[in-house]
């Protein structure tokens, strides 16, 4: 059988996403060896024009140019998976979605007329049809190789969607938000990342995005009981994954 | 006269999105751009208003390959605005971190995006299909670099664990002891491959560059230290705007940075090694000779041998600070929300990266500038670029092509951090 063709697509984003597959050292020979990588730009200046069978794309849609470019990648993808909050939400630069882009044009450039792009940073999955999105920000190496497999071996990846509150429970770590006081996104906040910042004694700051049926209007006023000030709590939920649903509607009803 | 126009759509091997014109009549250059299209992402802009204390986590999304360049460089503005000082076991234990973003960051680009230049391959798969041992061997130094940032920071890419003012924790002191022996294989790898790539055939090429980095009396500076060059330059972190500037300009989604007198200057391994190459350890000194490399190199193309020789030396001294680990108490220091304006400066592997704030009595940020390396590295790139076109005017367009693309890897150009797609376009008419 002829080998699968993948192909790694970047938008806006910061490249930590597909850096997450370079990582993968003791597996990425092996995986070059079980796909044919036929479009990945970071990694090789060989470059197949398609069709492919596999696309992975990391990055959002914040320039009409790129909002083509995925209708054309998506035409020559059979599956289309979204890596990494950019793609799967818009990522940090749709902070943007709240605030008037001129401005912010011009606080950075002397030449704001030089610049072209939306007044929107928004997920892959609002301009083409995404047949599987992984979280995080940056992805996990050890779900990425999970879908990969998956993916190879025609199944669905296993990747749960319940809360950071059960890595924390299945590491036996203890809640910093009931020992310590410390603000958490974690009741609301999708697992995945492998339980870091609460083992680090810190609050999870949401990076994998809002789980599957959240509450975030509980959360929030657990955390105002905290001594969280709205601007606070609007600013706690407007950060990698600002652009999801449920965390930018949670965030605007702190505005 | 004669008409050549050769037009690349991509150049890979780069981090982000960026693109190059070059247009030649008959023997005349007539134009020479490296353009940055990645679209902008208005950090500096969105900034405002946050927390001071979230800019290192906020920054750290600049750049998945140097999230630690600017976690580092936004925590020390913080805490100078702050008049805030780490301990010296903080200080310490941020280096260790830093190495680690070091080695992955110089052997990814070393040995996976630059070496196939110089072999006429695509990619370091085809270099693993004649040579496995090579890229089995760098591909386990560049997870020594993955694993050092994941005990300490939590993850390699956008870490967790590090904060204003130290460290939300402090790294177990069992688990960063048990990274000596890995370390410790590292530093004879590292002399390996530096070796390994010494035999390749580097283009002739030598040019007088102004090196600028941090420099420090006592060590190879990597997050301390002032700003000096090979021409005199010295000065604090804090007057780096009297000194450079930044230029927007048409072709680029990238502010170009400059000397104030409107020069080009180079940052990065070139520029860290001809300023700083006393305080290298003896080791990577010494590999540096085996290499032929002298005190000071000004061939851009062997700027993949001074990485390796940097990453030998980013595995002694992550050696060195692992055997004498204590776990530091505490692991960061309070930094409470003060007004004021601070200055940050570290070397990121494609070296500096000035961060600088101004903050409120609520802690909040009224202001903020980041010039990452890639930025300032621009106009000398640009440069470079027309001085190997016009040396290499008889070569083929696929040749010309090849070394065009080959003079902007020099450079580890980090487009996505510039701010970020890299189109080649060679116009001959």
């Amino acid at each position: 059988m002829a080998k699968l063709k993948l192909a790694v697509w970047k938008f806006a984003s910061c490249d930590g996403c597909q850096l997450t597959l370079l990582d993968c050292e003791d597996e990425l020979l092996e995986i070059a060896g079980a796909l044919e990588i036929a479009q990945f730009l970071e990694a090789t200046s060989a470059i197949d024009d398609g069709p492919y069978d596999i696309s992975l794309v990391e990055g959002s849609i914040t320039t009409a140019h790129d909002a083509e470019r995925i209708r054309a990648i998506r035409e020559k993808s059979k599956v289309l998976i979204t890596i990494g909050a950019c793609a799967t939400a818009g990522g940090i630069q749709s902070l943007r979605n709240f605030a008037d882009v001129e401005a912010f044009t011009s606080a950075v450039y002397a030449h704001p007329d030089f610049i072209s792009t939306l007044k929107t940073s928004t997920a892959i999955s609002d301009h083409v049809t995404v047949d599987f999105e992984l979280r995080g920000c940056p992805v996990s190496k050890h779900q990425l190789l999970e879908l990969i497999t998956a993916t190879l071996a025609g199944r669905m990846p296993r990747v749960p969607k319940v809360s950071q509150c059960t890595e924390c429970k299945l590491n036996g770590t203890v809640c910093v938000m009931v020992a310590k006081g410390t603000p958490c996104l974690g009741p609301v906040t999708q697992a995945g990342c492998g339980n870091l910042c609460p083992a680090h004694g810190r609050g999870c700051y949401g990076c994998f995005g809002p789980k599957e049926n959240p509450n975030p209007q509980a959360l929030s006023a657990q955390l105002a009981d905290l001594g969280m000030a709205s601007r606070e709590l609007r600013d706690f939920y407007r950060t990698f994954n600002a652009g999801a649903p449920a965390f930018a509607e949670e965030s605007k009803s702190h505005e | 006269m004669s008409e050549r126009i050769l037009q690349v759509d991509a150049l890979a091997r780069v981090e982000g999105e960026g693109a190059l014109y070059v247009r030649l009549k008959g023997d005349e250059i007539e134009k020479v751009e490296f353009r940055i299209f990645e679209p902008p992402r208005f950090f500096e802009a969105f900034l405002q208003g946050r927390d001071a204390h979230e800019t290192p986590d906020i920054t750290s999304r600049i750049c998945g390959i140097c999230p630690i360049a600017y976690i580092m460089s936004a925590s020390q503005a913080v805490e100078q605005a702050a008049g805030v000082s780490v301990t010296p076991e903080i200080h310490e234990l941020r280096r260790l971190i830093y190495c680690g973003e070091w080695i992955q960051s110089h052997v990814l680009h070393a040995a996976m995006l630059h070496a196939p230049d110089f072999l006429g391959l695509h990619d370091a798969i085809k270099i693993a299909e004649v040579n496995p041992d090579l890229v089995k061997t760098a591909l386990r130094l560049k997870k020594i670099g993955n694993s050092l940032m994941e005990v300490v920071g939590g993850r390699s890419v956008h870490p967790v664990n590090t904060r204003v003012g130290g460290f939300y924790s402090a790294p177990d002191k069992a688990k960063v002891k048990a990274l000596l022996p890995e370390l410790e294989w590292g530093i004879a790898a590292a002399r390996e491959v530096a070796l390994a790539f010494a035999k390749f055939d580097f283009p002739d090429d030598e040019y007088d560059y102004h090196f600028v980095s941090l420099k420090h009396p006592d060590t190879y500076a990597i997050c301390e230290g002032r700003l000096a060059s090979n021409r005199g330059l010295d000065i604090a972190v804090s007057e780096f705007n009297d000194h450079f500037e930044e230029e927007h300009v048409a072709r680029s989604n990238a502010l170009h940075g400059r000397m104030r007198d409107g020069s080009a200057y180079l940052v990065g391994p070139l520029a860290r090694y001809a300023n700083n190459y006393a305080q290298l350890t003896d080791g990577a000194k010494e590999t540096a000779a085996l290499c032929g490399l002298g005190e000071v190199v000004r061939n851009p193309f062997k700027s993949i041998l001074v990485r390796m020789v940097e990453v030998q030396y980013a595995l002694e001294e992550a050696a060195r600070i692992v055997r004498g680990y204590e776990e530091p108490r505490p692991a960061f220091v309070p930094v409470p929300p003060k007004a004021g304006e601070g200055h940050g400066c570290t070397e990121a592997p494609r070296g500096i990266c000035y961060h600088s704030y101004k903050v409120d009595d609520d802690g909040r940020i009224t202001h903020a500038q980041i010039v990452p390396p890639t930025s300032q590295n621009q106009p000398q790139i640009e440069a470079d670029l027309t001085r190997v076109v016009a040396a290499n005017r008889t070569m083929t367009d696929a040749d010309l092509q090849w070394r065009c693309e080959q003079t902007i890897r020099n450079y580890d150009p980090c487009i996505s951090c510039a701010t970020h797609f890299l189109k080649l376009t060679v116009e001959r008419v």
